[in-house]
C-alpha cells in the first residue's frame, strides 16, 4: 500500500488474498515471461525503492543513506487482479523465481468480489474435497469357492448398452414381427460428459475427437462423447465420425439449426440424442457462455450475432410440463433421424428425479436417462450455484435403479450418472461403484480435461477461470494466442491413455469380484461402507 | 465346490447309484445338505398319470395342517410314501418327523382347466404351502408335480441315504439328479439345496454364481409368483430356464446363449447373429458371471449339463445307449458307468450344452456357433 494511497472499503492486503505469489530477488533475471503469461494479470513489473547505509573507511565522512532503485514482480490487491493460482508464472519462469501459495487463513477476497452488484461467476468446481464415492469399498471379494478372475488374462465383455431395451418377450416378438425395435447403442460404459464447442477450444475439441475416433476405430472401445449444448462443427455432422458422438440439445437450442439442415447430408447418425434439462453443477440454471468466449467462429456454429453472452434459459421455453417435455421432444428427435437414434433426456440430480424416471418407463420412446449429481464442473455459473445447489448422486442413482427394479423396468431403461466422477483422481473406482449402484455408465468430464489436457482446477478454488476465456491452457479458451498452447494430437493421445488405463483399472476392480461376463450393473452385494447412515441409505453393506 | 451327479436311463434306477457317485466324490462336499431330484419315476408312481405328487418333510403338527388345507381345495390322496425315520437321527442330520411323498388326485373342478392353468395351479399349491411351514416352521415343502419326487437333507449324502433308506423299491426312476452340497455364502437351509424346482424345471449347480444380485432383482420383478425364495443363488439357474421356456418359447440349446451370451464380435458373424443379438440384449440380466456347472432336467426328461462361460468348474458325462452318467468328476461317472467307452466321454467345453434325450441312445453336444 502506497504512503499516500487511499483506502476504500474493498483495499485488500496480499494476506487477504486467497493466493499470494512468492518471487525470489536472487534467482529473479527479469524476463516478463511470468507477467506475460498471467491471465488474469495479478502480477506486474514493480519498482522497488531500496535504501542502504552506507559507511566509508576513515572518520572523516559520516555514514550516510544510499537510495537505489530495483525491479520485481508486484502483485496487485485489487479485487479484481486477484491471483488464482493457476501456476502459470511458474510453469513458464526458466528460473524457479516465482509461485504461487495459497494463504493459510480464509481470505477476505470473497467478500468483495461482486462489484457492480454482480455476484461472483466463474468456471470450474464445487471445490468440495471428498465425496462418498471414494468412501465405497468392493467387499465382495471372490476367494477359494469362486476363484478370482485374472485381471490381466480373462476375456472381458465391460459394454453397455444406451437405448430402450424392450422386456424379452416383447423383443422376440417384434422381432419375429419385423416391428419397431427400440434402437440401442452398445457403447463403453464412461461417456465423455457434454462438453460444448464454445466452452472448450477448438483443439480441445478436436483433440477429444480425434482420441475417441482412435478409440473406436483402432482399439475397439465403443468410447463416446456429447458435444453438450453448443451444436457441432459442420463437417463433422457430414462425417462418418458423427456415430461417436452424442449430439445435445438444450433449452438454447444453440446450434440445432445447423444440426437440423446438415440431417439429409449425414452419412451416420449420431450415437444419440442427449435432452439437456439440467445440469449437476448449475442445477435449475441454464448453460451460460459468456460473451469473451463467443467469436466469430462459435457465434457462426450457433447462429448468433459474436461478442454476446450466451444464457440458456433455466428451462426448454417451448414446453410447459414434464409429460409434454419428455413426450414432445423425445418423439419429434426420434422422429428427425427416423426413430433410429436412441434419445434420452440428461437432469440435474434432484429429490425430484423420481418423478421424471417415473414419467419416462411409461414413454416407449426414453431411451434412458442421465442424471448429473452436484459435483459436476462447468465452463460458467454462478458461484453460489456451484456451490450450494444440487443432489448427491449417488442416493440420486440408487433410488432411480431400486425403483426401476420395483416395476420390472431395470433392464429396459438404462441410466447414467455424472457429477463429481474421478474428481479426486480414482475415476475406475467411483465409476465402478456408481455402476453397481445401479447406473449403466457414467459420464465425465473435469477428470478429463485434467488428465487429457492438463486443466490446473482444483478442489480448493484453484483457477475457475474456464467462463472468461483466459484459460492459460487453452483447453477453454477461444482466443487463439492461448488455445495454440494446446496441441490436439497430444490431447488425442492422453485420452487414449485415460481410457485405456480406465479399462485396466475396471478389469482389476471386477476381477476380484468374479465378474467378467457383463458390466456388473446393480451389484450391489459387492459394495459396502463405513458409515452406517450411508449403508442404510444406499442399501449396501455397512463395514468396518 | 458342491459335487453333482446325474443318471438317465432307460431302466429305473435306484438312487442309491447316484449316493455312491457323491461318496466317491466326498472329498467336495462337506456335509450341509444332500439333494435328490427323481423323474420318469418307476414302480408304483408309473400307473399315476398326470397325478401332482408332493415332497416335502413334516412334523406331525404339519401334516396335519398340510392334510385339512389339500382337502379343503379338493384334493385327494392317490398314494403315498411316508418315510419315519429311526428314534435318533446320525450326527448332524436334523431329526425330523416325516419325509412325504404322496400323490393326489386332482380337485374334480379342475377337470376342465387348460393344461397351462393347472400347471400355475399346482405352483401356487406349492408357494401356499411352503409359506404357510414358514409361518409355522412345520413343513418344508420340495416339489408338487407330476411325476417328480425331490428329497432334501442336510448331511453326508451317505449318511442321510443310509438313515432314510433311500434304497427302497418305491424310489426307483430313470431320471435321478444328486448334489452333495458344498456351503458357500448362505445359510445351511434345507431351501438352499439343490436341486432346484420350478413346474417340471429342476436343476443343480456347483460353484457360485456372482451376478445373482441382479439376477434375482430381475426374476423377483417379472411379476410371476414361482420366481421366489433364492436361499442359494444357484436357485436363479432353474429360473432361467423356466423363463426362457414359458416367456420365450426357446428351447434348451438356447439356454447358454442367455446365461454365457457369445461375445459381440463373434455374434457379427454368427448365421443367427441377429436374433441373438436381441436375446443377448434384453436377456442381459440373466447374464451369470460363474464358476458354475448346471446340470438339469427339463419336463420333457431331456437331461442337460452346461458350463460358465470361462469354464471354471468340472464335468463329464459319458454313458453307453440306455444309460448316461453326468457327473462333477471322472470317478463319480466311473462309480455310475463303470462299463462305458471311456473314449467316448465328453467334458463339455465354455460353448456347449450336453443334451441326453428320453430315448438316451446318444448324447447330443450343441456349440453356441451352431445354434
Amino acid at each position: 500500500m502506497l504512503a499516500d494511497g487511499y483506502i476504500s472499503p474493498s483495499s485488500l492486503s496480499l494476506r487477504d488474498l486467497p493466493w499470494q505469489v512468492h518471487w525470489s530477488l536472487d534467482k529473479c533475471t527479469l524476463c516478463g515471461r511470468c507477467t506475460t503469461v498471467c491471465p488474469v494479470h495479478a502480477i506486474e513489473l514493480g519498482v522497488f525503492r531500496k535504501r542502504t547505509v552506507d559507511t566509508p573507511l576513515g572518520v572523516s565522512q559520516a555514514p550516510s543513506n544510499v537510495f537505489k532503485v530495483f525491479y520485481g514482480i508486484r502483485q496487485k490487491t485489487d479485487p479484481a487482479y486477484a491471483c488464482i493460482g493457476c501456476g502459470m508464472c511458474s510453469m513458464v519462469c526458466p528460473n524457479d523465481a516465482i509461485m504461487a501459495y495459497r494463504s493459510e487463513e480464509l481470505d477476505k477476497l470473497r467478500f468483495h468480489i461482486n462489484r457492480g452488484g454482480q455476484p461472483r461467476r466463474r468456471g470450474g468446481r464445487r471445490n468440495v474435497p471428498g465425496g462418498i464415492l471414494d468412501r465405497i469399498k468392493f467387499i465382495r471379494i471372490s476367494m477359494l469357492t469362486d476363484p478370482a478372475l485374472d485381471a490381466g488374462r480373462h476375456e472381458f465383455e465391460l459394454r453397455t448398452l444406451l437405448g430402450r431395451v424392450l422386456p424379452p418377450e416383447e423383443n422376440l416378438r417384434l422381432l419375429k414381427e419385423n416391428g419397431w425395435i427400440p434402437p440401442v447403442r452398445e457403447i463403453y460404459p464412461l461417456i465423455i460428459g457434454g462438453m460444448s464447442f464454445g466452452a472448450l477450444s477448438p483443439t480441445m475439441w478436436e483433440g477429444l475427437q480425434m482420441g475417441v475416433a482412435y478409440l473406436n476405430e483402432e482399439l475397439g472401445m465403443p468410447v463416446r462423447m456429447c458435444t453438450g449444448e453448443g451444436g457441432c462443427p459442420p463437417r463433422l455432422l457430414r462425417s462418418r465420425f458423427l456415430k461417436y458422438v452424442i449430439l445435445q440439445i438444450a433449452s438454447g437450442y444453440f446450434g440445432w439449426d445447423e444440426i437440423i439442415h446438415a440431417i439429409p447430408e449425414m452419412k451416420e447418425d449420431p450415437c444419440a440424442i442427449e435432452i439437456k434439462y439440467g445440469q449437476g453443477a448449475k442445477p435449475g440454471d441454464g448453460g451460460l457462455l459468456m460473451w469473451y468466449k463467443v467469436n466469430k467462429l462459435i457465434a457462426a456454429i450457433r447462429g448468433v450475432p459474436p461478442g454476446v453472452s450466451l444464457p440458456s434459459p433455466p428451462t426448454h421455453q417451448t414446453k410447459y410440463s414434464i409429460e409434454e417435455a419428455v413426450a414432445k421432444m423425445i418423439q419429434s428427435m426420434s422422429m428427425a433421424w427416423g426413430f433410429r437414434v436412441p434419445v434420452y433426456p440428461k437432469i440435474s440430480g434432484t429429490s425430484t428425479a423420481l418423478a421424471v424416471l417415473n414419467n419416462l418407463t411409461r414413454n416407449p420412446y426414453a431411451a434412458g436417462l442421465a442424471i448429473d449429481g452436484e459435483d459436476g464442473g462447468t465452463g460458467a455459473a454462478y458461484n453460489v450455484s456451484m456451490n450450494h445447489m444440487g443432489h448427491p448422486i449417488a442416493s440420486n442413482i440408487r433410488d432411480g435403479y431400486l425403483t426401476l427394479a420395483r416395476l420390472g423396468k431395470q433392464n429396459e431403461l438404462p441410466l447414467f450418472a455424472g457429477g463429481g466422477i474421478g474428481k479426486n483422481g480414482n475415476l475406475a473406482a467411483n465409476a465402478a461403484a456408481l455402476i453397481m449402484l445401479g447406473a449403466s455408465g457414467v459420464q465425465t468430464g473435469k477428470y478429463i480435461m485434467q488428465a487429457t489436457a492438463g486443466c490446473l482446477g482444483s478442489e480448493s478454488d484453484r483457477c475457475n477461470v474456464c467462463n472468461i476465456g483466459v484459460c492459460p491452457k487453452g483447453i477453454t479458451s477461444q482466443d487463439p494466442r492461448l488455445y495454440r498452447r494446446l496441441d490436439p494430437e497430444k490431447v488425442a493421445e492422453r485420452l487414449v491413455d485415460v481410457f485405456v488405463a480406465f479399462d485396466k483399472e475396471l478389469k482389476k476392480i471386477v476381477a476380484p469380484l468374479g465378474r467378467s461376463t457383463s458390466l456388473p450393473i446393480g451389484m450391489s452385494d459387492a459394495l459396502g461402507i463405513d458409515d452406517a447412515a450411508a449403508a442404510q441409505r444406499l442399501h449396501i453393506a455397512y463395514v468396518v | 465346490m458342491c459335487r453333482l451327479c446325474a443318471l438317465t436311463s432307460t431302466e429305473p434306477l435306484s438312487p442309491m447309484k447316484a449316493i455312491e457317485a457323491l461318496d466317491v466324490m466326498r472329498e467336495g462336499h462337506d456335509g450341509s445338505g444332500v439333494g435328490l431330484f427323481l423323474s420318469d419315476l418307476g414302480g408304483p408312481w408309473e400307473e399315476l398319470e398326470g397325478a401332482p405328487i408332493l415332497s416335502g418333510t413334516f412334523t406331525n403338527e404339519g401334516l396335519k395342517r398340510l392334510d385339512s388345507f389339500m382337502m379343503e381345495i379338493g384334493f385327494m390322496t392317490k398314494y403315498k410314501l411316508s418315510i419315519k425315520t429311526p428314534k435318533t437321527a446320525p450326527p448332524g442330520v436334523p431329526k425330523r418327523d416325516v419325509y412325504l411323498i404322496r400323490a393326489y388326485e386332482l380337485p374334480e373342478e379342475w377337470d376342465h382347466l387348460p393344461g397351462d392353468e393347472i400347471r400355475n395351479r399346482l405352483m401356487q399349491v406349492r408357494l401356499q404351502l411352503r409359506q404357510m411351514g414358514e409361518e409355522k416352521q412345520d413343513m418344508i415343502v420340495f416339489s408338487f408335480w407330476p411325476d417328480c419326487i425331490m428329497i432334501k437333507e442336510i448331511g453326508d449324502p451317505m449318511t442321510v441315504a443310509e438313515y432314510l433308506r433311500l434304497d427302497r423299491k418305491e424310489l426307483h426312476a430313470r431320471i435321478i439328479l444328486a448334489q452333495g452340497r458344498q456351503n458357500t455364502n448362505y445359510a445351511i437351509n434345507l431351501y438352499a439345496c439343490h436341486p432346484f424346482f420350478l413346474q417340471g424345471i429342476a436343476t443343480m449347480t456347483n460353484g457360485e454364481n456372482t451376478a445373482f444380485v441382479p439376477i434375482r432383482e430381475f426374476l423377483s420383478s417379472r411379476g410371476f409368483p414361482g420366481y421366489m425364495g433364492y436361499q442359494s443363488d444357484s436357485e436363479v439357474f432353474t429360473h432361467i430356464m423356466h423363463y426362457m421356456r414359458h416367456f420365450l418359447g426357446l428351447d434348451v440349446a438356447y439356454y447358454k446363449h442367455i446365461i454365457t451370451p457369445l461375445q459381440d464380435e463373434v455374434l457379427e458373424k454368427h448365421s443367427n447373429g441377429t436374433f441373438l443379438k436381441h436375446l443377448k440384449r434384453s436377456c442381459r440380466r440373466l447374464i451369470i458371471d460363474g464358476p458354475n456347472c448346471v446340470i438339469g432336467c427339463h419336463p420333457d426328461k431331456r437331461v442337460f449339463m452346461v458350463q460358465d462361460r470361462k469354464k471354471l468348474r468340472p464335468g463329464v458325462v459319458g454313458g453307453r445307449p440306455g444309460l448316461y452318467a453326468f457327473s462333477s468328476e471322472l470317478c463319480g461317472l466311473d462309480a455310475m458307468v463303470p462299463d462305458r467307452d471311456k473314449s467316448k466321454d465328453i467334458q463339455p467345453m465354455h460353448l456347449d450344452t450336453v443334451i441326453v434325450g428320453p430315448d438316451r441312445q446318444e448324447v447330443r453336444l450343441c456349440s453356441q456357433m451352431d445354434t
